[in-house]
């Protein structure tokens, strides 16, 4: 909706919703409700654009990426990918998507088996997919993926233990790499890094980008990573997108007061920047979304909620060429 | 007035399978009564041990603190039996940890946990105890407090949680309160709510308060005095003006250059501090530093530089190179 003439969207998500069923009872299991995970989102993400999805937790970032991955079959809605369905797609042809779909994941302690050596984690996805056959010639492909990760070749016959949380990172994004992926999922995938490493990494995935090509969906919840890595960016609350816009748009000028209001708790790194910002902390908490308010989700913890926002849902207008805000009151 | 807290050349060894591990090697610093004095570092850089060093909570075997003094209001803490320590813990000192679920009791109600301390320290009877819990409660902003009290912590929102551990730790008008990184696990929001809460409640009952965190934004916004440690030992110490606006150990520089800012234009490229984090097991008499360091010489092999005054007077920098790294910095800015 917001793409360019020229460009071509690559993912294109429309009305995807994910409710997740509670049930009570054990024999005589009935369902009691849902937790509205993700509850209408919609988005495209051009060929070669990086997408910043960012949020709080429980606001339904990490499940919209496991339903691209179809690590989840969303409850409704389309994902299209490359004009494809892939909500409704079958397990052969699932498994011909997942080539050109991989997914980088936060933690690099629990995302590689600690009982196998990087070499092999990062041959398993080309064995698995009948790339190379040749042992041989696989183990030349580990190694070359190795390098493009700035690891040292040598490395493939280590176990993740054996390497600092940064090394294990490189590892996850050069078994992401094997398949020569078109598009990559990036769930909080500097998070869990020390300050000093994040940045490497982050440079990385900006270097793997131009080199390869790639399309990136960026998973954060930090909002100075995402405003330097991204190009546009969708702001999550409570399983719905309040805010979209290109990246210094939406950073200079923030139209939806939940945007705002997460614009405004980030500290930034310099006493004095931080001495003259009048701050107040937004009131309340992320209310569950098993039972989310009416009317506006945030309208609860909102600075300027009117009468009308318990009431209507607002949907996404676009304010400025661009930018879409689903706030009644922002102007 | 002597400070409130004055650790001396405190030193905590961990023996572990990969090799003897100095975890704190040798810290001192002061902190005054009613002042935030943050601690920044990495994963391995020894905050943490260092804190819990003062509290004597090391587990031993395999850690031990091996030398060094805690004075803590005028005594030594090191030389204090068990009895003592404990009498100090949650009374003198507070602690505020920074999975609140992992450190509440989760088959214990909130309230219990909170006269659970009161009971131990100040022999309050139960309704004077219960009496005070609610007022603890609501003055770290819980609302509906008496309902609160007779719910577990599964019950709570992590926001919520993590302003019980702080009630908890204010009970008994403690004097230093140890945060280690307090807000870590919690979103943005919530985050800058319990640093608010905090930053207020420390001022208005003049608590000291040391503050362990790896967020350069959250040593900016609410700290005075900063140490910053790398690899067990503090390389830089000063005021948090000194620190952000004239740092002088060649990894502070590095540190505060490689987060990106969002009150600064976008960099084309960010600009990240090379190599990898210290492998403890493996540190030679040198500059532990030194591998990953821009401007590192020979003489930077030899030995482990000592923090030396440098710049303005409580500026401190571990680094043999830090009067010339004025020069550096600007060029690097």
């Amino acid at each position: 909706m917001s793409a360019a003439p020229e460009a071509t969207p690559l993912l294109e998500v429309r009305g995807l919703a994910m409710h997740f069923p509670i049930t009570e009872g054990i024999v005589m299991s009935r369902k009691v409700g849902d937790v509205k995970a993700v509850d209408g989102v919609d988005f495209t993400i051009n060929r070669g654009e990086t997408l910043g999805l960012v949020g709080e937790s429980g606001c339904g970032k990490t499940t919209t990426g496991r339903c691209i991955l179809r690590l989840e079959r969303p409850t409704a809605g389309q994902i299209l990918f490359d004009g494809k369905d892939l909500s409704r797609l079958g397990r052969r042809d699932l498994v011909a998507m997942r080539r050109r779909v991989q997914v980088i994941f936060q933690d690099p302690y629990s995302s590689l088996n600690p009982r196998m050596k990087v070499g092999d984690i990062i041959a398993e996805p080309i064995r698995v997919h009948g790339i190379e056959r040749d042992a041989g010639r696989r183990t030349e492909r580990v190694r070359e993926l190795l390098s493009t990760c700035g690891l040292d070749p040598k490395f493939a016959d280590r176990y993740p233990h054996e390497m600092s949380g940064g090394q294990r990172q490189r590892v996850g994004i050069a078994r992401a790499l094997a398949l020569d992926p078109e598009f990559i999922v990036c769930d909080e995938a500097v998070s869990a890094l020390d300050v000093s490493i994040q940045a490497q990494v982050v440079n990385l995935l900006e270097d793997l980008r131009e080199r390869f090509g790639l399309t990136y969906l960026f998973i954060a919840h930090d909002l100075s990573v995402v405003r330097h890595l991204c190009q546009r960016v969708a702001v999550m609350y409570l399983g719905r997108i309040v805010e979209m816009a290109a990246v210094d748009e939406l950073f200079d000028n923030p139209l939806h007061p939940y945007t705002q209001a997460l614009l405004a708790a980030v500290p930034i790194p310099d006493p004095r920047v931080e001495a003259t910002r009048d701050f107040r902390p937004t009131m309340g908490e992320v209310p569950s979304p098993i039972n989310p308010p009416s009317g506006c989700v945030f309208h609860p913890r909102c600075p300027i909620a009117v009468e009308n926002c318990s009431r209507t849902r607002p949907t996404l207008r676009e304010l400025r060429p661009g930018h879409w805000v689903a706030c009644s009151e922002a102007r | 007035m002597p400070p409130l807290l004055e650790v001396k050349g405190l030193h905590t060894e961990f023996r572990t399978g990969a090799g003897l591990v100095r975890a704190v090697d040798g810290i001192s610093y002061t902190v005054e009564h009613g002042e935030t004095v943050a601690i920044v570092g990495e994963s391995g850089s020894g905050k943490s041990v260092g804190a819990l060093s003062i509290l004597r909570l090391i587990p031993n075997p395999p850690g031990q603190i091996t030398a060094g003094e805690i004075l803590f209001d005028g005594r030594d803490l090191r030389g204090l039996p068990e009895s003592e320590m404990r009498e100090i813990r949650g009374r003198d000192i507070g602690m505020v940890f920074q999975e609140p679920m992992t450190s509440l009791n989760p088959v214990l109600t909130i309230g219990r946990q909170i006269t659970e301390v009161l009971e131990q320290h100040q022999a309050a009877d139960r309704a004077a105890s219960e009496g005070r819990a609610l007022e603890l409660l609501e003055l770290v902003g819980i609302a509906d407090a008496a309902r609160r009290l007779r719910q577990y912590p599964h019950q709570l929102s992590g926001g919520m949680r993590q302003r019980v551990m702080i009630a908890i730790a204010l009970a008994c008008n403690p004097k230093l309160i140890i945060a280690d990184e307090p807000t870590t696990a919690l979103d943005v929001t919530i985050q800058a709510q319990i640093l608010e809460l905090m930053k207020s409640l420390t001022v208005r009952l003049n608590v000291a308060l040391i503050i362990i965190t790896h967020n350069l934004g959250v040593v900016a916004r609410y700290a005075r005095r900063v140490n910053v440690m790398y690899a067990g030992r503090i390389v830089e110490s000063g005021s948090a003006d000194a620190i952000y606006h004239d740092p002088r150990h060649p990894y502070t520089i590095a540190l505060l250059r490689s987060v990106p800012r969002l009150d600064q234009p976008r960099k084309a490229r960010l600009d990240p501090v090379d190599g990898q984090p210290p492998d403890l097991t493996r540190l030679d008499g040198g500059c532990a530093f030194r591998p990953r360091c821009r401007f590192a010489i020979d003489k930077c092999a030899e030995a482990r530089p000592p923090l030396a005054a440098i710049g303005d007077p409580g500026h401190y920098s571990a680094c043999f190179r830090s009067a010339e790294l004025v020069a550096a910095r600007d060029v690097a800015a």
